[in-house]
Parts: structure tokens; sequence; C-alpha cells
């Protein structure tokens, strides 16, 4: 409120969205990557976060179904049943993404990209706040694509190199 | 009431100083990495009883503790890679989301492969063309974490003769790649990916290209004339699939005939009108055969 009061509602919407940076680099494979598919891809991937986001922040899987598919999907939904057993809900906000894109599969059916992501993490356990961190982690992410959009089919934060 | 008030302050910070302690003493300490589905320990220092909670979109687990002690976690805990919090709880404490003492740590997927994901296109395609079959794999532990350790891969296409081609690829963040000839003779080629004691196989059925040298002969038969192929083989010897049309053309007094026959037996044939000083050609594809004029 005090965000918006000062700067306005344009400014405080734009400070909700994480800062994206893209590394120009094509990726490994024998095709190029057209841009059309790359700007889909990280679109698509960041939708991906959001829906994470909200799914672990009100325990509901369903919220994963349009961006995550596979074991990534899999995963997110036992994270949540796991936290909905123990009253627990957790809140990832995302702040930034510094994106690479490592490797597309000759037959375009997957896409590999890197995130150095920047977020944070709140955890609730029967509402009450028990935890708050400032997380940066390098993210391994495997698209594949689905009937309108990406799918996250691999999330997984790996240790810094 | 003048003598109580600074025994109350007393008293106050003294309580202030005792919860200081007791923050202050309180931490959580475990490994900075963990492999998956390995035991790990946490130690919680501190006096009482307590909760440690492990948060990650992976996984959360909780687990009641005894403050200055070590708490283990069996074999299977915690399987799936990614980076977690470790926040200890204590018992009664009325701290706040910013006191708690949180620790971040890794789960690292095991070094071993348990499964590849193994894509390799096409399933079906003309002989001897450079590059054109390509297998890509994502390798996978036993928990499916994707691991990023470098590993090699092996990558083997054998026809049914037993020659074949080999690469050795080395994964790079889980993901290899490589692409090879498809051989000169048709039949079915096994495509093997391989890491480690894991290997996944696939099928691809390598067709013959198109015709080559098509040629045609044109014989009389009551009244009619027969035009028929040799048989009909690619570039490097192997017979055209029975189906594949081939186009005969009769060109005689300004007009034209032309007639589509799939091969049948490796030869396609068919029977045309008998006309004086006729010209026949034959087509599969792209490829153009010989041209026989027609003279009695």
């Amino acid at each position: 409120m005090i965000c918006c009061a000062a700067f306005g509602l344009t400014a405080c919407l734009a400070a909700a969205q994480p800062a994206v940076r893209v590394e120009p680099s094509q990726p490994q494979g024998q095709q190029a990557l057209a841009d059309q598919t790359r700007s889909a891809a990280i679109a698509d991937y960041l939708g991906a976060w959001k829906s994470m986001s909200e799914a672990l922040e009100q325990n509901r899987p369903g919220l994963l179904d349009r961006d995550f598919t596979g074991s990534a999907k899999d995963e997110l939904s036992a994270t949540i049943a796991q936290q909905a057993s123990l009253g627990m809900r957790s809140r990832y906000r995302d702040l930034a993404h510094d994106l690479q894109f490592v490797f597309y599969s000759p037959d375009g059916l997957s896409i590999e990209m890197t995130d150095d992501a920047e977020y944070e993490v709140q955890v609730f356990v029967h509402d009450k706040p028990l935890a708050a961190q400032r997380m940066h982690a390098r993210y391994v992410v495997v698209l594949t694509p689905g009937a309108a959009r990406w799918g996250v089919r691999v999330l997984q934060a790996s240790p810094q190199p | 009431m003048r003598r109580g008030f600074p025994l109350l302050m007393t008293g106050l910070a003294l309580a202030m100083m005792a919860d200081l302690a007791i923050a202050q003493e309180q931490g959580i300490n475990l490994p900075k990495s963990i492999e998956a589905g390995s035991v790990f320990s946490v130690r919680c220092s501190g006096s009482g009883e307590g909760t440690v909670y492990i948060v990650g979109p992976g996984q959360v687990l909780r687990r009641d503790v005894q403050l200055g002690s070590t708490t283990s976690f069996p074999a299977g805990s915690l399987t799936h890679a990614g980076r977690y919090l470790a926040i200890l709880s204590a018992s009664g404490s009325s701290s706040d989301a910013g006191s708690n003492p949180v620790s971040s740590f890794d789960v690292v997927p095991a070094s071993e492969p348990a499964k590849i994901s193994f894509l390799a296109r096409p399933s079906r395609l003309p002989v001897d063309i450079h590059d054109a079959i390509t297998g890509a794999v994502y390798l996978f532990d036993t928990y499916q974490n994707l691991i990023l350790t470098p590993m090699p891969v092996s990558f083997d296409l054998t026809n049914p003769s037993g020659a074949g081609q080999k690469r050795s690829v080395t994964t790079r963040d889980g993901a290899a790649w490589t692409a090879m000839d498809s051989s000169a003779h048709d039949g079915t080629d096994h495509f093997v990916a391989s890491a480690g004691d894991v290997s996944s196989a696939r099928a691809v059925v390598q067709v013959a290209g198109d015709a080559c040298n098509l040629r045609m002969s044109v014989t009389p038969s009551d009244g009619k004339l027969v035009v028929a192929t040799d048989p009909v083989r690619d570039c490097s010897g192997n017979a055209v699939p029975d189906g594949t049309i081939v186009t005969f053309t009769e060109a005689a007094n300004g007009s034209k005939t032309t007639v589509d026959v799939p091969l049948k037996r490796g030869i396609a044939k068919v029977e045309m009108p008998e006309v004086q000083g006729a010209i026949f050609t034959v087509a599969s594809g792209v490829s153009l055969g010989n041209q026989v004029r027609w003279e009695k």
C-alpha cells in the first residue's frame, strides 16, 4: 500500500514481477532455437513459477496442471500433500531469474535451461509464520511441449558450480 | 513501591537476558550437501524439546527433536534433489518467523544412473542419409533426479549384419545427444544408449531410398504393349519397397497418356495402347528412367 501510494500502481505491479535476464547463447543441439520458441519457453517457465507458488501457498495441487508435467508435477503434488498433512504451507516469491538455454533436443521435444534464481521462501505452520529466508539457487529445468504450452518436466535446484 | 520498581526492572532484565541466551544457544547444524536417499543427521543445539522442519519444493519433513542432541534421518527420508531449508522451532518458544534458526542445504542426485530417458528419431527413414538419426538422453538416478555431474554416455547403432556406428558423449547438465548416418542397407537397426549399468534400446527401420538407374522395356502382346520396369532398386542396391509408385508416360500424335503403377514384387508393369512412334518414359519420385521409342 505504501509502495502504491508513493510510486503509483504501475510501479507497484512492476516491483511484483521478478527481474528476468536471458543469456544470449545458443543451446547445444542440432538445430537453432527459434526466437518464437525461446520466448514461449521463457514465458511458460515464468508462469510455472507463479503456479508453483500459488499451489504451495494454497496447498492446491490442481494449480500445477497447466504448467507442470511428469516427475516435476508428481514431486510438487506430493510436497503439497505432505504440507497439508502437517498443517503447513509455504510461499515462494521469485525475485530474479538469470536464464540460459543449454540444450535443445534434435527432435525439438525438449528444452533444457538453467536458472540462477533468487527467491524468498516463507513457511507457515497452522498459519503462523515459522521462517522466512531469501534463497539463491541454480535450477536446472527441462521443458517438454504440451498441447498449448511448454510444461516443466524437471525443476531441480543444484549446488552453485 | 520505590523499592519494588528496581526489583521489577532487574527481574525483567534477567528474563530478557535468559531469553537471549536461549535464542543464542539454539541452532541447527547439518551437512551442506546430502546425497539423495542417504542417511543424514541434524544437530540441534540448545536445551529442551523442539521440532525440525525440512522444507523444499520437492519434499517436506517434520521431526520432533531433543535439543542438544543429534537426530538421525534414515535412508530414503529425503530423496528429491534440490535446495532445502532446515528450520528449528523450540517447543514453547514464542519466537517469530525471523528468529527460528534456519539453515539451507542441498540434496544432490546419486552418482549412479538408474534410468535413461532416450529419445531416438526418426523410427523409420531411408538408407544412406548423413546425420539423419538422432538420439538424445537424460540421465536420472533411482529417485528420478536428473544427474548433473558429467557422465559418459555411449550411443551404438547396429544393423542386422552386426556393423554399426559408435559414439561416446559426455553429459552436460544431465543431457547428451548424437547424430548418426543411416546405413547403406535396409533393415531394422538397434539404437542403444547406455551409461553405467543401464541402457535403453530403440528400433530404427531403414528402408530403401529413391529408385536409382530406373530402367524399363516395352514388348508387344496381343495388339497392346506391355511396359515393365526391371527390378527397382535404390543407389545402394536395396530393393525399393512394393507399393512405391512408378509413373509411365506414353506420348504419341500430340497426346499424352500417364499411368501410375505401384511396385509389385519389385517391378511395375502395365499395358498401354500400341501406337507407332510412341515415346515411353518412366519415373519414380524424383528419379527419371530411360526413354523408349516404339517402332514395329
